[in-house]
């Protein structure tokens, strides 16, 4: 199993050198280079061009200019932002890493389990309302147009679902309609946005390690203790940490100022995946229920939950699960959609607004940090593949 | 000699009968399985509908409508000075805030959006055909690098690539649709079809073509891809759907320059501030989004009743 992980490894990189090596040559096959913009600047001659081209390295072919294209981007230098001169480009993406990571992580996260859990009911319950219900909605979520569903969810709650409960409770949600944080409430704050969300990216991260732990724990227990371990575990690390952010932390404020930002950019990318994995989940839930194995664990008088949630969900995950690997780069497509209309400062967004102003350096550094990430998403799925399916880990 | 070379006509038109009676048999069975499922006569009846605007468009401009106050990228009614205006009868779907017809500007944009699904789809499924079908039968370094190319293409996503590909280039209708089509050639679809065309590769009648003397080329564009098209026509119409989208979304984000499409008015609205603007504005947000919407869900589903025909396994469960 470990020779197959690290087999996929050298894959994952090599794919990622060709990638790198596509994306230099699509950009060189535009006419022209950053020397051009000189051309109209009566103070610098044509024989001024061409050296700062050959200082800047246009000058050589094109291999070349790859192999220092490729060993810059390995030593952390990706160039400088030509629209916020002279930030480098590594700060920028940096900064706004952490974000998209988390909205994808917990939009896919979320919309695999909601899905999962909503294919195998609906396939259970065959037939009638429930069929056509579950089937439109999943169709309308996998194909509406993405900025369309974006501003419904805006407009319902930020506008309307917001003002109706601020008129019926008197609490003032102030559902935010875009941006990662709201400057007048930073501008006192002792620490920066990205401090701050970088502790509840952590504590998000402990809270589910505490959880596994405890789940797989409490296999090895005696039965009658697990329910307590487990909801404990749960009760116990989300409460503890709501506590300390409310009370101790004494940023809990701003934890839920940026909370407040992350809640429609994550309802949003969701929905768009829940819809797809949804179908999915109960299409191949419906193959298996159809397998002899079922009838055999029905003529055992096996309880339904038995039957649905252990003979036949856990095989039907199975395709759910791989196709991940297409519905991760729906996510990321749909992550950049949803960023840019909720003009959340991510990766995507970057992309598109160094896009549109012509800011290469920063467009080809947050490409290729969507590949990457791309990239390490299916490497996840693979090796939870493999763990999913044990018929892969003993060959 | 006018003996044997009648009787050769003969002989061939009476192929082309038996050819056209098969097809027709077939047509009819398919249609007959395709008629079962209301969830492809709904997508069919939702592309038919936009075809039918596509069609009507030219004519009530040359009877009907004024073109100069219908034209739909720079028309404008002197009768209704203060844009966006609501519906009205002259106007059934309102005005545009420079004041074009918005309906006419909806069915204009269908026409686009028919050139660019059918020359997409088209390089799609040539190219993922040949493509499949060239990797299954010669295998061997083709077949791997045609799949390392598919396994490049299938880890970025498409929308990523596009955006910077719309960046770089002004790319007009016509060239979007090659551009997506070769990547979605690339696509999971090589895939698929690679593999249905390993599973016919060794099937009796591709050795028994080979043995009456069929060379490589013979073999794989008489017996291999004619057997691929009905999986062809299934993936033909899910990168419809790829490509519809992919244009809203880039003309939606001002990436695109063409002189009208759905995305582009939901782009304006979106300028102009009136996107959240629901219950005054919704004739500027909904028709277009919807019409988004819709035609790819359209093709989604005609797909998705296709996939049961294609794959009988997928039948009446």
């Amino acid at each position: 199993m470990w020779s197959y992980i690290g087999k996929r490894i050298v894959q994952m990189f090599i794919t990622l050198l060709l990638f790198q090596i596509a994306t230099y040559i699509l950009i060189d096959l535009q006419p022209g280079d950053v020397t051009d913009l000189l051309i109209g600047n009566p103070d610098i001659t044509a024989a001024e061009r061409a050296r700062i081209a050959a200082d800047l390295g246009l000058d050589g072919p094109l291999p070349s200019r790859i192999w220092t294209y490729l060993t810059n981007f390995y030593t952390g230098n990706l160039g400088v932002s030509m629209q916020q001169y002279p930030r480098p480009v590594s700060e920028i993406l940096m900064t706004r890493l952490p974000r998209t990571f988390t909205l994808f992580m917990a939009a896919t996260i979320l919309s695999f389990w909601l899905g999962y859990i909503a294919g195998k009911f609906l396939a259970w319950k065959r037939g009638g309302a429930w069929e056509y219900a579950s089937t439109i909605t999943g169709v309308t979520l996998f194909t509406i147009f993405t900025p369309l569903l974006a501003y419904i969810l805006l407009w319902l709650f930020a506008r309307q679902l917001d003002s109706w409960i601020s008129d019926t409770f008197g609490i003032d949600f102030d559902l935010p309609i875009s941006k990662f944080n709201t400057p007048s409430l930073w501008r006192r704050a002792p620490y920066d946005t990205n401090t701050v969300f970088s502790w509840m990216n952590w504590n998000f991260f402990a809270i589910v390690m505490i959880i596994l732990i405890a789940l797989i724990v409490s296999n090895y227990i005696p039965r009658r203790y697990r329910p307590a371990l487990r909801i404990g575990s749960v009760v116990l690390s989300i409460g503890g940490s709501l506590i300390w952010w409310a009370f101790i932390s004494g940023v809990g404020l701003y934890a839920w100022d940026i909370v407040k930002h992350l809640f429609l950019p994550i309802l949003t990318l969701t929905l768009i995946s829940f819809g797809g994995n949804m179908l999915l989940t109960r299409t191949s839930m419906l193959e298996t229920l159809r397998e002899d194995y079922i009838e055999t664990a029905r003529a055992k008088g096996l309880p339904e939950g038995v039957i649905r949630n252990r003979h036949a969900a856990r095989n039907a995950v199975l395709p759910v699960w791989t196709a991940l690997v297409f519905s991760l780069s729906n996510t990321i497509s749909g992550g950049i959609i949803t960023e840019t209309v909720f003009s959340w400062p991510g990766i995507g967004a970057t992309l598109v607004q160094s896009v549109s102003v012509s800011d290469f350096a920063v467009a080809m550094g947050a490409l290729t940090l969507i590949g990457i990430m791309t990239l390490i998403g299916h490497l996840i799925v693979d090796i939870g593949y493999v763990f999913l399916d044990p018929r892969i880990r003993i060959h | 000699m006018t003996n044997s070379s009648s009787n050769r006509s003969n002989g061939g038109s009476s192929v082309w009968q038996a050819r056209w009676a098969l097809f027709r048999k077939s047509a009819a069975a398919n249609w007959a399985l395709f008629a079962e499922n209301p969830v492809g006569l709904i997508g069919l009846g939702i592309i038919l509908f936009f075809l039918l605007l596509v069609i009507l468009h030219p004519i009530l401009l040359n009877t009907v409508w004024d073109p100069n106050v219908y034209n739909p990228i720079n028309g404008f009614d002197p009768q209704s000075p203060v844009n966006p205006a609501p519906p009205s009868a002259r106007h059934l779907l309102g005005t545009a805030p420079q004041g074009q017809d918005i309906l006419s500007q909806l069915m204009f944009s269908a026409r686009n959006e028919f050139i660019l699904a059918v020359l997409a789809a088209t390089v799609t499924v040539t190219m993922t055909t040949t493509l499949g079908a060239i990797a299954a039968y010669y295998g061997g370094v083709i077949d791997n690098v045609i799949m390392r190319i598919v396994d490049l293409v299938i880890m970025v996503p498409a929308l990523s690539i596009l955006i910077v590909v719309s960046g770089l280039f002004e790319l007009s209708i016509v060239q979007l649709a090659l551009v997506i089509g070769l990547i979605s050639a690339f696509g999971a679809s090589t895939v698929v079809i690679k593999s249905q065309a390993l599973s016919i590769k060794v099937k009796p009648y591709i050795e028994a073509a080979r043995v009456a003397g069929g060379g490589d080329f013979h073999i794989i564009f008489r017996h291999l891809l004619p057997n691929l098209m009905p999986i062809a026509l299934l993936y033909m119409m899910f990168s419809v759907t790829g490509a519809i989208f992919s244009e809203a979304v880039l003309a939606f984000l001002g990436l695109l320059e063409v002189d009208m499409s759905w995305g582009i008015m939901l782009n304006t609205t979106r300028n102009l501030g009136f996107i959240l603007d629901f219950s005054n504005r919704w004739y500027l947000i909904f028709p277009a989004g919807l019409s988004i919407t819709l035609l790819s869900s359209a093709f989604y589903l005609v797909g998705r009743a296709l996939d049961e025909i294609v794959n009988p396994r997928l039948r009446q469960r």
